[in-house]
């Protein structure tokens, strides 16, 4: 079996972004962490793999050149056995044509289980794991918070409004890993050590073959909204009775 | 004449307001473009839904009525929705940003072939032409976005849109004949553990009392007689809901719901960005934690420095007092 994973990286949330002066991405020295929700789409795919023989596990990265360097570091590290990174420039790409990278990566990988993070932190579309199904063909179970496989099928228990849904997906299939599908590991020092050796290799998007490398959405314009000021401090409940009855006027 | 596609989303037999803001995203961009809007109805016996559907101002109900579509599994109902789409000729397909609409709407963008925005929060005019607007890293940033290919496909964040009023009229209802293909979706449902309450949902309640990791296994305690007492929805942090205290139909962030109440209760919540994203543009935040120094305080409207399994019980006694 083979497992393809993602591997974005993305600014530290924490991080104060200055949006670049053509105003369509971030710029400037921002930290820049593995997007948590890969994190839990690896950890799902070192799991698998720990668990029966002959899973190899590949993880994909897309993105500007610092990419490759999370790939190594955030993926091959704990434990995945080898990295693909696309080189593409950040703000010139839009989820429609990640998904469409991803399926040129697909039909050169042939993957049994493709594992992508639900969304990532920057863009926040929720939208990739989604595009790339569809492109393919394929199942999905999205947003998931547990992943059983069971003969050629994967069980796969799913964080819906209202609840929990249970849905079975015949293999191959795209999986988007939720936070709560587990807790994802550190890389230990032999981990790093071994990743340095780890094979990873580079390609363009020109070397997949897609029909073309325009976005459908562009951003136009960034900005910051404006901020939500503090209000006051009340000393005790009476205090914020007699605020939320009398000024604010809500109970 | 150009049409917008609405995706009405129902439960039990009902429609979610969520979608009623979908269809208020449709007034303002039909009135902004000139198109006109119909909605879809997708599901098995969803007669009475299309039925409370007619005196939305929209030119047709569609419905497709199907026991392949009984549930909303993304391969089958994002082939009849596009079938649909391209059957009445939309250009714009629209839906709320639940989980139904972020796991569907994608795959009706590749279907027809259209770029999609996520979350829509606003219609903007951008140099570029009319244009979406979206939160992005968490709400820090708003993206103005455009989507460049004819046939258009969004998700709305229904906090952002007030719920459509119901304005009479009688919209046609139409059956549409749904073919979901559904041998090869390769996807089967297998069950769905709801969560059971009698509480106002989440995006729909003026008052929601959230309860965070400070509230440890006492959190139902907390929060449910001050909820009781205000008839609000509960709501939870992500750490509530990783700790095992709220179940995840409770979460409100960045992965959660996004909501905006006139009053929010946040209750030993430290107030970070993913938790603010989802609910900082409630009308009223009233803060209330052990340590004056959390950033909740930053964008509470009322802040108290207390602990909370004191506090809220003496809240909570004192408004009943106060309601009689
Ligand atoms: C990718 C990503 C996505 C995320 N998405 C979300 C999301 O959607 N929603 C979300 O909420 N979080 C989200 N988070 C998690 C977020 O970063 C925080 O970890 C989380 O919001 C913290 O929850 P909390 O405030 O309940 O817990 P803590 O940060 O642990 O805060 C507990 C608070 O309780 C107070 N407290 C303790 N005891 C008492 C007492 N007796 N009385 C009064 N106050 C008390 C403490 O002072 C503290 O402020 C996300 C994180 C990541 C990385």
């Amino acid at each position: 079996m083979k497992i393809l994973v993602s591997a974005k990286r993305v600014s530290d949330p924490n991080a104060r972004l200055q949006v670049a002066k053509d105003g369509k991405w971030i710029e400037g020295d921002v930290e820049y962490v593995m997007n948590y929700f890969c994190e839990n789409a690896i950890e799902c795919a070192l799991q698998i793999a720990e668990s029966q023989d002959g899973v190899e596990t590949v993880a994909v990265g897309i993105g500007d050149e610092d990419t490759a360097r999370f790939i190594r570091q955030g993926a091959l590290a704990r434990g995945i056995d080898r990295g693909i990174y696309v080189a593409a420039e950040e703000s010139e790409i839009d989820s429609d044509l990640i998904a469409r990278i991803y399926e040129g990566v697909v039909h050169r990988e042939r993957p049994d289980i493709v594992l992508i993070g639900k969304q990532a932190v920057d863009g926040d579309s929720n939208q990739v794991g989604q595009l790339l199904a569809e492109y393919l063909g394929w199942p999905q179970a999205t947003f998931a918070s547990k992943v059983e496989l069971q003969g050629d099928e994967a069980i796969v228990t799913r964080e819906v409004d209202g609840g929990l849904e249970v849905i079975a997906v015949s293999l191959p299939c795209v999986i988007t890993a939720d936070l709560r599908l587990n807790e994802p590991r550190y890389a230990s020092l032999a981990g790093i050590m071994k990743a340095k050796k780890k094979p990873l290799e580079e390609l363009e998007i020109d070397d997949l073959d897609l029909d073309d490398a325009d976005p459908k959405v562009k951003v136009v314009a960034l900005s910051t909204p404006s901020g939500r000021k503090a209000g006051v401090l009340v000393k005790d409940v009476d205090e914020l009775i007699a605020k939320l009855r009398g000024e604010a006027r809500v109970v | 004449m150009s049409k917008i596609l609405i995706v009405a989303e129902h439960d039990k037999g009902i429609v979610k307001k969520v979608s009623l803001s979908a269809v208020a995203f449709a007034r303002q961009w039909a009135a902004k473009t000139g198109m006109s809007y119909d909605i879809a109805v997708l599901g098995q016996n969803v007669g009475p839904v299309a039925a409370a559907l007619t005196a939305y101002g929209a030119g047709a109900i569609h419905v497709a009525d199907h026991a392949d579509l009984a549930h909303p599994l993304a391969p089958t109902w994002a082939k009849v929705l596009a079938d649909l789409a391209l059957d009445i000729g939309a250009d714009v397909v629209v839906a709320a940003a639940t989980t139904l609409g972020k796991d569907i709407l994608p795959r009706v963008a590749v279907r027809l072939e259209a770029g999609m925005a996520s979350d829509v929060i606003g219609i903007v005019q951008t140099k570029e032409g009319l244009g979406l607007r979206r939160p992005m890293w968490a709400g820090n940033l708003v993206g103005d976005v455009i989507i460049t290919t004819d046939t258009k496909v969004l998700t709305v964040r229904a906090a952002a849109f007030d719920a459509a009023e119901a304005t009479g009229g009688n919209s046609p209802i139409k059956a549409f004949a749904a073919q979901p293909d559904a041998a090869k979706s390769r996807t089967r449902f297998v069950s769905f553990d709801g969560v059971q309450s009698t509480r106002p949902d989440l995006a729909e309640a003026a008052v929601i009392v959230a309860g965070g990791r400070g509230l440890k296994d006492k959190f139902n305690a907390v929060t449910e007689p001050l909820a009781d007492v205000l008839g609000a929805a509960i709501g939870a942090s992500r750490a509530a809901v990783d700790d095992g205290f709220a179940p995840n139909d409770y979460q409100i962030g960045q992965t959660g719901k996004v909501v905006a109440p006139q009053l929010y209760f946040a209750i030993a919540i430290s107030g970070a960005v993913q938790h603010l994203a989802g609910m900082k543009n409630s009308k009223v935040i009233v803060a209330i934690n052990k340590n004056g120094d959390e950033p909740i305080f930053k964008v509470a409207d009322y802040g108290l420095v207390a602990d909370a399994f004191s506090a809220v019980p003496e809240l909570t006694q004192k408004l009943k007092a106060l309601r009689g």
